[in-house]
């Protein structure tokens, strides 16, 4: 049994280059757990960073949390900048707050739990491949463009408390890929170009039933009321949206 | 069909005394044009592309191929392909795609363009007796050098100095993803850099396993769709590059069909076997310069800032302005790709529409830096349409540090410009992934021709400095006193800062 070894890091006043330079200092000492704290506006934390270890960041981070990462679990406490969890690989990213534009931008692999609202161009051409599925579970609301030029993953909408429209217009316009699960019935004018109703089937009811789950457990909700709605699934009209556009010289 | 068809764009003939019937022909067209009917060789030259492979595996040289053989009344301004465009558009109603570069019939700035050389009052160097300096560094320089002393007398450079690439010569070849060439191709590349000691580039397409060997001499590239990339991928490349755009089509997004996601190319690129692979208009993370540095730190924070970070644009009116913001990241090169960039494909009316001539770029790119004092702070690379060692001495004396060429080092593999890429048959086994086409691209013999003609560029360019009396790149870099214009306007000679002949 691995041995719980937290380290603690007060963020207070110092660079992200320092404060990632202390994180995998703390990565290569063994730790476990690592806890930063008063963490403000300090951009691409975790960014890169391989390994297995859960982080707490109390404070706000700065754009691009978690870039590029492959594998740890972070937990924010609070509100989060643009772009979390860009190109992210694998691992997760669990806000307790909001996100800004572009919040799982590319996403490759890996799962974003945000407890509130996320801004425009969510989960923008997140894309999956063998084995890697990317996941971004939304609690309230999302701006304009959620899922455009999506090419794989799953994206669930809930509009926890939400009237509708929790949503902007342009969903998954360019979609060729993954699907978007969102709460409710949905006006057509919301929808992007290159986007079609689906069904719901059991193996995507099963996993988004789990997500929403996943999602309550994180942030001490009910789940049951949200397993008993109605959703609207959305997927790509075409996994080829540009094949008849063009012609040949 | 009330269009008809449109005229043979090439006609190919055979001199039935020179033909001995092996039939040669027959299995090296890729399109079909030939067939073997009961031992009599029939043509069909409306499927014929010009890629000269036949003509080239002919033991008899039989075969001979005419350009657009059919006449149409002979107008200037509706062109046959003015004409044909158009039929082809009023039959499909689609935006009509074309290969390779720019195919207008632009003025070429560099054939107006001379270079110098020593005569009496200052002597030539003879490079094969003196030391020529090539080797080029790609990447920041800081502005000034502080040294100490040390107790043992030694000198010690106390300015942190950031990661450059060094280049035995300033010749790199561009970014050609797998997927758009073969792995074959990709490999002879890669040989060859590795050969010669400069760099290649990945193209988005992620990296192929047969490439790691090579991995120290790749510039790994991260473009809008993000394929392939991930933190493995941005850690074994010795510098990354953001594609912003592309010289063959500024301000557009490329797409990889689906037919051509075959399960190799699928792995590379981390994305599903036959589906599209899109590469969105903008990066989706980038809609201002602020965002663009925001990426650029993004990924030397991910690299722990060993690696430099290039950001290529395409030549557009304003690529200057555009430099100048992205030589005030932390970027360390910006890369110009001109408006003669090849391309797999690309809409035609942005090939030949969109954006400007490199040499033009290069120019004020470098103008507009040196005017903020900001030329250390980043190298150019210059790309799009260099094809031969004159176009890169006159690229580096107007400013770049060093160039990129792409179609040149595809011909070195056999490529005939035919500018039929798009359709995956490529008769010479470079832009295709038919496994009995890429078969037919040696990776050696391909390595060793790419590696010949950097080579043989790099001699002659050691020359051509030596006739002019310089013996290091650097001097000759933005020495603009070394070039003279032949037969260019004021307006553009005010733009590149060179006299005019005679003056
Ligand atoms: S390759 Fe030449 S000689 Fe052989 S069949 Fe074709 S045209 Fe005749
Ligand atoms: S690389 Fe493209 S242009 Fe060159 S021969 Fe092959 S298909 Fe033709």
């Amino acid at each position: 049994m691995k041995l719980d070894n937290k380290i603690a890091i007060d963020a207070n006043d110092i660079h992200y280059t320092q404060l990632n330079k202390l994180i995998r200092k703390a990565v290569a000492e063994k730790a476990t757990d690592i806890v930063i704290k008063n963490v403000l506006g300090q951009r691409f934390i975790a960014s890169g960073l391989r390994a297995e270890i859960n982080i707490d960041i109390y404070g706000v981070p700065g754009g691009d949390l978690g870039m590029f990462m492959n594998g740890p679990i972070c937990n924010i406490y609070g509100n989060c900048e643009h772009a979390p969890g860009n190109t992210m690989d694998y691992g997760k990213i669990i806000v307790h707050g909001s996100t800004g534009d572009a919040s799982a931008h590319s996403m490759r692999g890996g799962e974003m739990y945000v407890r509130d609202r996320i801004g425009y161009r969510g989960g923008i051409h997140m894309k999956e491949y063998d084995q890697k599925k990317p996941t971004l579970v939304v609690g309230k609301s999302a701006d304009d463009f959620l899922g455009e030029y999506m090419a794989g993953g799953l994206i669930l909408l809930l509009g926890i408390g939400q009237e509708a429209p929790f949503y902007g217009r342009g969903i998954g316009s360019g979609i060729h890929g993954g699907r978007i699960v969102i709460r409710g019935e949905i006006e057509d004018k919301y929808l992007g170009l290159g986007v079609k109703r689906l069904d719901m089937d059991t193996s995507l009811l099963n996993e988004v039933q789990s997500r929403i789950k996943e999602y309550c457990n994180y942030f001490n909700l009910d789940a049951t009321k949200l397993l008993d709605e109605n959703y609207t699934v959305l997927g790509p009209a075409s996994s080829r949206p540009f094949a008849g556009k063009y012609t040949w010289e | 069909m009330s269009l008809g068809s449109v005229p043979l764009r090439y006609k190919v003939d055979i001199d039935r005394e020179q033909c001995m019937r092996c039939m040669r022909c027959v299995d090296n067209c890729s399109y079909g044009a030939f067939r073997n009917e009961e031992g009599k060789l029939i043509v069909n030259s409306r499927k014929c592309t010009a890629c000269h492979r036949c003509i080239s595996m002919c033991p008899r040289d039989a075969i001979s191929l005419k350009d657009r053989p059919v006449d149409y009344r002979a107008h200037p301004l509706w062109t046959s392909e003015a004409r044909e465009d158009i039929i082809n558009q009023s039959r499909t109603g689609k935006i009509v795609l074309a290969g390779m570069g720019n195919a207008k019939d632009f003025p070429s700035i560099f054939d107006r363009l001379v270079l110098d050389a020593c005569q009496v009052t200052n002597p030539s160097i003879d490079p094969l007796r003196e030391p020529m300096e090539l080797k080029t560094h790609i990447g920041k320089k800081p502005s000034r050098l502080e040294f100490e002393e040390t107790v043992d007398g030694d000198i010690k450079v106390l300015n942190e100095i950031a990661p450059n690439l060094e280049l035995q010569t300033p010749i790199m070849i561009g970014h050609m993803s797998y997927g758009a060439i073969s792995l074959n191709a990709q490999r002879s590349i890669a040989q060859a850099v590795a050969k010669v000691g400069t760099f290649m580039g990945t193209g988005e397409g992620g990296l192929h396993e047969s490439i790691y060997p090579y991995q120290d001499n790749t510039i790994v590239q991260v473009a809008s769709g993000r394929f392939g990339v991930d933190i493995n991928y941005l850690e074994r490349g010795a510098a990354i590059e953001i594609k912003i755009g592309q010289g063959a089509k500024p301000g557009i997004g490329g797409h990889l069909p689906g037919e051509k996601v075959c399960s190799d190319i699928s792995c590379t690129r981390m994305i599903p076997y036959g589906s599209d692979a899109i590469s969105p208009a903008p990066h989706h993370d980038i809609y201002s310069i602020e965002d663009l540095a925001q990426l650029v730190r993004g990924l030397k924070e991910a690299t722990e800032w060993k690696k430099p970070v290039f950001v290529k644009v395409a030549a557009v009116h304003n690529v200057a302005a555009i430099a100048a913001g992205i030589a005030r990241s932390k970027a360390d090169a910006v890369v110009i790709d001109g408006f003669r960039g090849g391309t797999g494909a690309a809409p035609k009316v942005f090939r030949d529409n969109v954006g400007i001539p490199i040499e033009a770029a290069i120019a004020s790119v470098d103008k507009k830096l040196n005017e903020q004092g900001i030329r250390n702070e980043i190298s150019i690379i210059a790309s799009g349409g260099i094809r031969n060692s004159a176009d890169i001495a006159k690229s580096i004396a107007l400013g770049a540090d060093a160039v990129y060429i792409g179609t040149a080092a595809l011909i070195a593999m056999g490529c005939r410009v035919c500018g039929n890429c798009y359709r995956g048959l490529c008769p010479w086994g470079i832009a295709t992934q038919r496994e009995d086409l890429v078969d037919r691209l040696d990776i050696d013999s391909g390595a060793q021709q790419v590696a010949n003609l950097i080579n043989a560029w790099t001699y002659e360019l050691s020359e051509l400095m030596g006739a002019a009396g310089i013996n290091s790149i650097e001097s000759l870099r933005g020495n603009r006193e070394r070039l003279r214009a032949y037969m260019l306007d004021e307006g553009m000679l005010n733009v590149l800062q060179v006299k005019p002949v005679g003056a």
